[in-house]
């Protein structure tokens, strides 16, 4: 019998290092700016709206509303071939930034739907997973 | 010295097939042949070459010149850049040509895009990536439909919309002997199509080939020389909007998911040319998936905001007549540049717009991308 092939885990460059480690502690680690004060997301050495270098992490709590998703119901990578169908989203966090994750339990997903952090720790990362709140 | 004026005087293709079973660079070689043939012109005459690829999905222009036995060139460009790239190579090659930086510029692209490296599901090199392909959002269609969900709901449109666009696009790639999609879609046979990333069904989604398709570039005085009527380039632009992301799949610094790059460029297209949307006579535009037509021709102003698909369905205004890359298939927008020439050179055999002074094409479908403004010459 063979394994179900895992997917590949995501490989950290000196900028989401921090991200990743964060997620591993059910933290979610994002920098802010310390000239405009923007929370960003990805984690990039410049600021992408006034372009001040650097930026310390600080951690939000994550909750957020649903901008837009999509069902996956054709797998592209077979590691997520068992998963299908699954909903993928993007969710504006409270503190502004828009991320790209996966929905869980979206039974009555819709815009503007407010959700929450649920943290998946796979062998060897952690995920940031959404569900819907309340 | 003013400006030299400038034209697309040939078009070449390979057949689009969906194993080719040969090197990129000979699907190359056959469609510049085939150009330089179409316009009249000996290859030895080439005096640039323009290209793009994803990764390395292609060759560079200098392995083309190499096949060609071309005795050199003074313009040559290549491009690491996705399906926002055709009309953009077409400008700068206009550009360099108006400026007497070079004479005859083959604009080409290559690929094995069914057989070999498909750009749909291609893992793109870059930061942004980290974040997706380990959680199953790791391809183009689903990208495209993040946006495709809330942009009908802002605009009040709906699935039947996407799938008016697949229905038009069909109809004219039955009449299209080069499309790979040729049975009939109706609106019942769009709404059976599987789905594949929810509200995208296969119908929506773009058909990948192995091929190749290349433009000739000339002056508008040496293309009156040659063999076909010139496609005058009226315009060119390229925009992208603030934050365009780390990578062409990257996505999360854009706000607002219901507007594309032609909103951006199209003050700027149809000034430099001196025209407006209203002169549109045909729009040839990037359709990796049905949802690009809709936002370009609202973006365009070729319709209102939420009017897309009334107008698709309405056929008011010829939208793809080679069955789009939906239809005719996915030789990654190159061959939606060279529908508008064929159109505006009154050469679309069956499927000919009835009037065809002005076209319009575009490249790309999110963030950033480019277009063309194609005229007649009179
Ligand atoms: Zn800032």
């Amino acid at each position: 019998m063979t394994a179900r092939p895992r997917p590949a885990p995501p490989e950290p460059d000196a900028d989401s290092a921090t991200f990743w480690a964060a997620l591993r502690e059910e933290r979610i680690a994002l920098q802010r700016c310390s000239a405009c004060q923007r929370l960003r997301f990805p984690p990039m050495g410049r600021c992408p709206w006034c372009a001040t270098s650097g930026g310390a992490a600080e951690d939000v709590p994550g909750t957020g509303s649903v901008y837009s998703w999509i069902v996956v119901h054709r797998a592209f990578d077979e590691a997520f071939a068992a998963d299908v169908p699954y909903v993928v989203a993007t969710v504006d966090l409270d503190e502004g930034p828009r991320l790209a994750l996966r929905l869980d339990e979206p039974d009555g997903v819709d815009f503007g739907a407010r959700v929450r952090p649920r943290f998946h720790h796979h062998e060897d990362w952690s995920e940031l997973r959404m569900v819907l709140d309340g | 010295m003013a400006d030299r004026a400038v034209a697309v005087a040939g078009v070449g293709y390979t057949p689009f097939t969906r194993s080719s079973g040969r090197p990129v660079l000979d699907l190359a070689a056959d469609a510049a042949v085939a150009a330089c043939a179409d316009a009249g012109l000996t290859l030895a005459e080439l005096d640039g070459i323009a290209s793009h690829m994803v990764g390395s999905d292609s060759e560079n222009c200098q392995a083309l010149a190499t096949a060609l036995a071309l005795p050199g060139l003074r313009f040559v460009l290549d491009l690491n850049q996705a399906g926002h790239a055709p009309c953009h190579l077409v400008g700068l090659a206009a550009a360099a040509i108006a400026t007497g930086r070079a004479e005859h510029v083959l604009v080409f692209r290559a690929l094995n895009g069914r057989s070999g490296t498909k750009v749909g599901s291609a893992r793109f090199p870059g930061r942004g990536g980290q974040y997706r392909y380990p959680i199953g959002y790791d391809a183009y269609p689903m990208y495209i439909a993040m946006w495709a969900r809330r942009y009908l709901h802002e605009t009040g449109q709906g699935i039947e919309d996407l799938g008016s666009v697949a229905v038009a696009h069909r109809a004219y790639a039955v009449r299209n002997e080069r499309a790979v999609q040729r049975r009939p879609l109706d609106m019942a046979g769009y709404l059976a199509s599987p789905m594949v990333a929810d509200p995208f069904r296969a119908a929506d989604c773009t058909t990948e080939v192995d091929g190749a398709c290349a433009l000739l570039v000339t002056s508008l005085d040496r293309a009156r020389d040659l063999a076909r009527p010139p496609a005058v380039v009226a315009s060119a632009a390229y925009r992208a909007g603030p934050r365009p992301g780390l990578d062409i799949g990257d996505h999360v610094l854009t706000g607002d998911y219901t507007r594309n790059f032609t909103e951006g460029l199209r003050d700027e297209l149809f000034g430099r040319a001196g025209l407006t949307p209203g002169d549109v006579d045909v729009a040839a535009l990037y359709d990796c998936f049905t949802s690009a037509v809709l936002m370009s021709l609202e973006g365009l102003g070729l319709a209102d905001r939420g009017g897309a698909g009334e107008l698709v369905r309405s056929g008011r205004l010829p939208v793809n007549t080679h069955g789009g890359l939906l239809g005719e298939g996915y030789l990654h927008g190159m061959n939606t540049v060279a529908e508008a020439v064929l159109q505006v050179q009154g050469r679309g055999g069956d499927r000919q717009a009835p009037d065809h002074e002005v076209a319009v094409a575009t490249s790309g479908a999110l963030m950033d991308g480019s277009a063309l403004l194609l005229r007649s010459d009179r």
